[in-house]
Formats: structure tokens, C-alpha cells, sequence
């Protein structure tokens, strides 16, 4: 289990929650003209989450970490590996059992107009798992649901309005509050404040992280934004064209990035403060990001690595512990 | 010398069932030639509303209720409607934040950016054509004696945004609005797109205003910063001040509700309770009373004026941060 003891942060021997294991993901896409391709959305992917920490899954558009988190909590079957919850192989799990395991992980989505039964009353919507895994309905769900609307700031007087009725910031409240009414362990939140106003967002990523303390969650926190990654995480990973190429505790990734696409993001991130923008230079990448159909030997990050010598375009380098707990799949992790 | 645009109490007014909407209420500002001006606000914020007006590109059934947008001698508000598009995209260019609904797919971009040109009287057919491919590097689209042949399909979010901008500055305007240039693209590419902005602006000596929800992207490139809540304009200053020395309670609270990507120490996000109030329907006195923790009795009643507080600043409270106890902003 080598996986485990390299990707498990610093001096930590106890088990971690949840456990990935060379996990792939793999589209087919349409017939074309050579036959059908196939999308390589995450593409071996190791790592562990521990008891009650937050980590942050960052990267751009395309580098398969929705597909990361959904695989993880089952909404879609991974194409190979293991995920292990409390050392419960999911991917080999099947039936009631599963169903049991399934309830201590739930999912946030980022779109709180998408994400949500229009024609369902609030009430509904937030007790559909309750029904759905048999655990309660009548008095004893509505009881349930009015508990969660309260804790996640929803007056539960509303249980029979719609969700039009709501802002967005009051719809994701919603969509937490339906996360949270089976009391579960384990929560994957994708992209829950991007699709937010400004002012919003602070008051759900507050409402996080008192979730948090509150019921002893652990998040894995997927986000395009490092600012508000490096806010919320305890330790954060970055992913490029379906693998991490980098992890470590969020300071160490925060002021010690090795890889050189972790710099290239942090260097692209503007700070809210005129004096750090003026000297802030940002590493601008030549070139596009490469198709996940057809993914660069080596090295997926060579083409437009600015350090790329010839060993990247051929040889993949390992996700390797660099210094304690901080992982880097580079050659020359920390050159640039 | 006289500014390139002069605003002056604008008013953007929606009529439907039976309500007023007021999304812009009476602003006023100016832009220098060659500024870079930041307008911030979030959604409602009349922001968007306000850029839109300048081009008098406000969608059915709003409508610019009163005020002057004076660009030189001349009024938009009243201009005639062919002087309205030559105005447009000659003098005036405007980029959005979704390039591929503002290119026509079945369009080869080369042709597009020349028809952009050929619009207007500035430059004869040859020199619009001549002039497509130095517009694409200098917008620094690789390989763009090849690229001008190929359809916005074939480009990336990033490399369409610059055929937009492209062709948003083929005709030498003296002024680029960008709303939100940078919102649907990846955090790599919106690096690479502010500093094309701030490249150009210093090139070509064309001002820019910057509408966007994203106060980082303000610090970046903008001088001077213009923040709208509610249709009003609550403060305004240069970007240092604004940043390091906020006066309103929205702008210091929000400065406040963004984390940073270089924050070492955790602490809890301010945020501001409560949503932005119903422009049909707004509250008496103070637009924000309701959302801020700092009001006093008069911010009730009475709105404030939009007043110099020094440093070449303005903002618009009874109160401002300056005079707020150092203890009762802590709480969070």
C-alpha cells in the first residue's frame, strides 16, 4: 500500500476516510471519422482523504476533477481502480450494502438553479434522501428537514415554497441542507460558490466551514479558483488533463509549489491589492491546452511546460513525496 | 481639457407590469483619455446596465430616462440612429464575456474582423483587408496569417476573446469597454487576456473601462475604481485608496468577503448578510441600510450624497469606515 504512506500528510499513521486508488475514467465519444475515441477524463489518479480535513481538488476547465468527484462518490463507475471508503472497496461494493456506505457521502453541486427540482416544494427536495433510503417520512422527516433548513440558515417556515422563490445563495443553502439531512461523513462540494455574487459567496463558504465543525465533515473541496481552494483546504491537490500532478498541505503548495504548472496558477491568480499586482508577473503559457482525447506523452504538461527538457517528452514522471507530505509528478519539481 | 466621456446623472429605467424598475439612478463620472477605470459591482448592481447605456445598447424595455453621455461635443442620448452606429464600434468599442455568441460561426474570423472595419468610413476596403492579419498579432494570435482563415470554432475561449478584442480595436476607437472580458475563461488564460489589456491600452492609448464583478482584476489593471450598489454609485477613487483605504461599508466589507490566494493566516470571511435590495421597489434612505452593519438612524430615512472624503476620493455614507471604531469592525 505504498499509495497510502506517500500520499498521507506528515507524521499521520491513523487510516484516512477515504482512500483513491488508480482510479481511471474513460469516455467514448461519438463514432468519427477513425471510429470512436475515447476521453481519458481521469487517468490514474491516487490519493487519500483523512478524518475531518478539507481537501482542495484544484485545476482548469477540462482537467477532470468533477469527473474525479463524482466517481468517488459513485455517480458514475470508474473505469478502473478502487475507492475505498472507511477500507470499503465502493467499486466492488454492491446492493444494500453499498447503498449504506453511499449514504455517509454526498455531493454539492455548483449550479443551485440546475441542481434543484423546480416543480418539487423545498421541503421535498430536502427530504427526497430521507425517502429514498428508507429512513424516515411524515412528522419525523418533516422534523428532520426543518432541523437542516435551520442549521444551514433557511427560515423552516419555507418548506413549501419552490426554488424559484429563492436567490441563488438561498438555493445552495438548499442544496447543502439536502446534503446534510443523512448525516453524513463525507461530502464532495463542486464548485459550490462560483456560480455566486461576490458578497454570497463569503456568507456559504462561512456556512461550510461551521457545517464543518459542527458535524465533523470532511470535504473534498473541487474548485477552479485557488484563492477561495487555498482558503477552505487543508491540504490541496492539483490536476492536470486527468492526473494530480502535485499535493502537499496548503501551505506547503501555497509557498513551496514544485510543480511547475502549480506555479504557473498561482502566478496567474490576481490578489485583491493594487501594490501586489503591480509587481505580481504572471508565467503566461504559449499554446493551448492539449484534448484529453489525446493526451502528450511523458510529461502531460510538457508541451507548454517552460522548463520542458527532452526526459519530460518521454518518460511520465512519477507523483513522488518531494519533501513530508508533499508530493510532485515532475522532473525537476521546484526549478522553476 | 475637457475628459473623453462625460456622464451626467444617468437614469436606465425598466417599465413593466405596473413597476418601475430603476437600475441605473442618476450616475455621473468621467473617463480621461488613455484611463483605465474599473466599474465594480455584483449582479443588479446596474454595472452592465451603465456600459450598455454608453452605446445605447440597452435591451427593450429599458430605456436611458435622462441624463447626458457626452463624448466631445456630442450627446449619445440624442444622437440619430445612423450617427448612433457609426458611434458604435468606431469611436466606441465594446467586447463581452462571451465571445462566441458576439462571432457569427459560419464566418471565417479574418473576414470578420475586416467587416468590422469596412462598417465604418475610416479605412478603404484595401487597407481593412491589409489591415486584418497586423490586428491579429497584435492581439498576439499565433500564426495569424493562417488563423484569419479559420472559423471561431477553431479557437480556443481564450484566443476567440482576442479576435474580439481585435476587432473591437480595428478601427482605432478611443475607448474600449470590456464587460467582464475575462468571467467564462480559465485563470491561465484570463492572466494572458488582462495583460493583452494592459499591453494595448498602453500601445494604442485607447481607455479602458473594465466592468466586472472581480475586484482582483480591478487591482490589476485599472487606475481608478467606480463601485456601483443598486444603481448608485457608492464610492469611487483611485485603485490605491479605494483598496487600502475603503470608505463605504460595501466596498470595506467586500474587500473583505474574497479570499486571497496568498492569505497565510485563516481568518473567517466578512460577509454580507442579505441580498442586494428590489430595484422596483428599493428601500428609503440609504440603498445598502439594510445589509450594513454600520448604519446609523439617519441612514434610514435619509439617502447619502455621494461626497469628497480626500485623496481624490468620494463615497456615499453617513457614516465612513474613517470614523468607525477599530473594535466594532473586528467582529466578523
Amino acid at each position: 500500500m505504498s499509495a497510502v504512506a506517500k500520499a498521507t500528510p506528515e507524521g499521520t499513521l491513523e487510516a484516512p476516510l477515504l482512500r483513491v486508488e488508480n482510479v481511471f475514467k474513460h469516455f467514448a465519444v461519438g463514432a468519427g471519422l477513425f471510429g470512436h475515441a475515447t476521453v481519458h477524463a481521469v487517468d490514474g489518479v491516487d490519493l487519500t482523504i483523512l478524518t475531518g480535513e478539507t481537501l482542495g481538488l484544484v485545476g482548469e476547465s477540462g482537467c477532470g476533477k468533477s469527473t474525479l468527484g463524482r466517481v468517488i462518490v459513485q455517480l458514475q463507475p470508474a473505469t478502473s481502480g478502487h475507492v475505498f471508503f472507511k477500507e470499503v472497496d465502493l467499486t466492488r461494493t454492491r446492493g444494500e450494502k453499498l447503498r449504506r456506505v453511499r449514504q455517509q457521502m454526498q455531493m454539492i453541486f455548483q449550479d443551485p438553479y440546475a441542481s434543484l427540482n423546480p416543480r418539487m416544494a423545498v421541503g421535498d427536495i430536502i427530504a427526497e434522501p430521507l425517502r429514498n433510503f428508507g429512513i424516515a417520512r411524515g412528522r419525523t422527516a418533516e422534523k428532520k428537514v426543518q432541523e437542516v433548513m435551520r442549521v444551514c440558515g433557511l427560515n423552516p417556515n419555507f418548506i413549501n415554497r419552490y426554488p424559484h422563490e429563492f436567490s441563488g445563495g438561498q438555493r445552495q443553502r438548499i442544496g447543502i441542507a439536502r446534503s446534510l439531512v443523512l448525516n453524513p461523513s463525507f461530502i464532495v462540494a463542486d464548485e459550490p460558490v462560483s456560480a455566486l455574487d461576490v458578497s454570497i459567496q463569503a456568507q456559504i463558504v462561512n456556512l461550510l466551514e461551521d457545517l464543518q465543525d459542527r458535524f465533523d465533515l470532511t470535504y473534498l473541496f473541487i474548485a477552479h479558483d485557488l484563492s477561495v481552494v487555498n482558503h477552505m483546504s487543508d491540504r490541496i491537490a492539483v490536476m492536470y488533463l486527468g492526473k494530480i500532478v502535485e499535493i502537499g498541505s496548503t501551505a506547503a503548495v501555497r509557498d513551496r509549489p514544485l510543480h511547475p504548472y502549480t506555479k504557473v496558477l498561482q502566478s496567474s491568480v490576481p490578489i485583491p491589492d493594487p501594490d501586489l499586482e503591480a509587481a505580481r508577473r504572471p508565467i503566461l503559457l504559449t499554446g493551448e491546452i492539449p484534448s484529453p482525447v489525446n493526451p502528450p506523452s511523458g510529461c502531460r504538461f510538457h508541451t507548454r511546460c517552460p522548463i520542458a527538457q527532452p526526459i519530460c517528452t518521454d518518460v511520465e514522471p512519477p507523483l513522488e513525496m518531494k519533501d513530508g507530505g508533499h508530493l510532485a509528478a515532475c522532473h525537476f519539481a521546484g526549478k522553476l | 481639457m475637457a475628459p473623453l466621456l462625460r456622464v451626467q446623472d444617468l437614469k436606465v429605467q425598466f417599465e413593466g407590469s405596473g413597476a418601475t424598475t430603476t437600475a441605473v439612478d442618476g450616475i455621473s463620472f468621467d473617463i480621461e483619455k488613455g484611463e483605465t477605470v474599473g466599474i465594480v459591482g455584483e449582479s443588479g448592481s446596474g454595472k452592465t446596465m451603465t456600459a450598455l447605456s454608453l452605446l445605447r445598447l440597452i435591451p427593450e424595455p429599458g430605456k436611458i430616462t435622462s441624463g447626458r453621455i457626452l463624448f466631445g461635443e456630442r450627446d449619445v442620448v440624442h444622437m440619430t440612429d445612423e450617427e448612433i452606429r457609426e458611434f458604435r464600434g468606431s469611436d466606441v468599442a465594446m467586447i463581452f464575456q462571451d465571445p462566441m455568441t458576439s462571432l457569427n460561426p459560419v464566418l471565417k474570423v479574418g473576414f470578420q474582423i475586416e467587416e468590422a472595419m469596412a462598417a465604418h468610413n475610416r479605412f478603404t476596403g484595401e487597407q481593412a483587408r491589409e489591415r486584418v492579419v497586423p490586428l491579429m498579432q497584435r492581439v498576439r494570435i499565433p500564426a495569424s496569417a493562417q488563423r484569419q482563415r479559420d472559423y471561431p470554432h477553431q479557437f480556443s475561449g481564450g484566443m476567440r476573446q482576442r479576435v474580439m478584442i481585435a476587432m473591437g480595436l480595428s478601427n482605432e476607437p478611443a475607448l474600449l469597454i470590456a464587460d467582464e472580458p475575462t468571467t467564462a475563461l480559465d485563470v491561465t488564460v484570463q492572466a494572458s487576456i488582462i495583460e493583452l489589456l494592459r499591453v494595448l491600452n498602453r500601445e494604442m492609448g485607447a481607455a479602458v473601462i473594465l466592468i466586472t464583478h472581480n475586484l482582483a482584476v480591478v487591482a490589476s489593471l485599472c487606475t481608478r475604481v467606480i463601485v456601483m450598489y443598486a444603481g448608485r454609485i457608492v464610492e469611487e477613487g483611485p485603485t490605491r485608496q479605494i483598496f487600502k483605504n475603503p470608505q463605504h461599508p460595501y466596498t470595506w466589507s467586500l474587500l473583505r468577503s474574497i479570499p486571497r490566494a496568498d492569505e497565510r493566516v485563516h481568518e473567517k470571511l466578512v460577509s454580507i448578510s442579505g441580498l442586494p435590495p428590489d430595484l422596483s421597489n428599493p428601500p428609503p434612505g440609504c440603498k445598502f441600510h439594510p445589509r450594513c452593519r454600520f448604519r446609523i438612524d439617519r441612514c434610514l430615512t435619509e439617502e447619502p450624497t455621494l461626497d469628497d472624503v480626500g485623496e481624490g476620493q468620494s463615497a456615499r455614507c453617513w457614516v465612513l469606515m474613517k470614523n468607525v471604531p477599530a473594535a466594532e469592525k473586528g467582529a466578523g
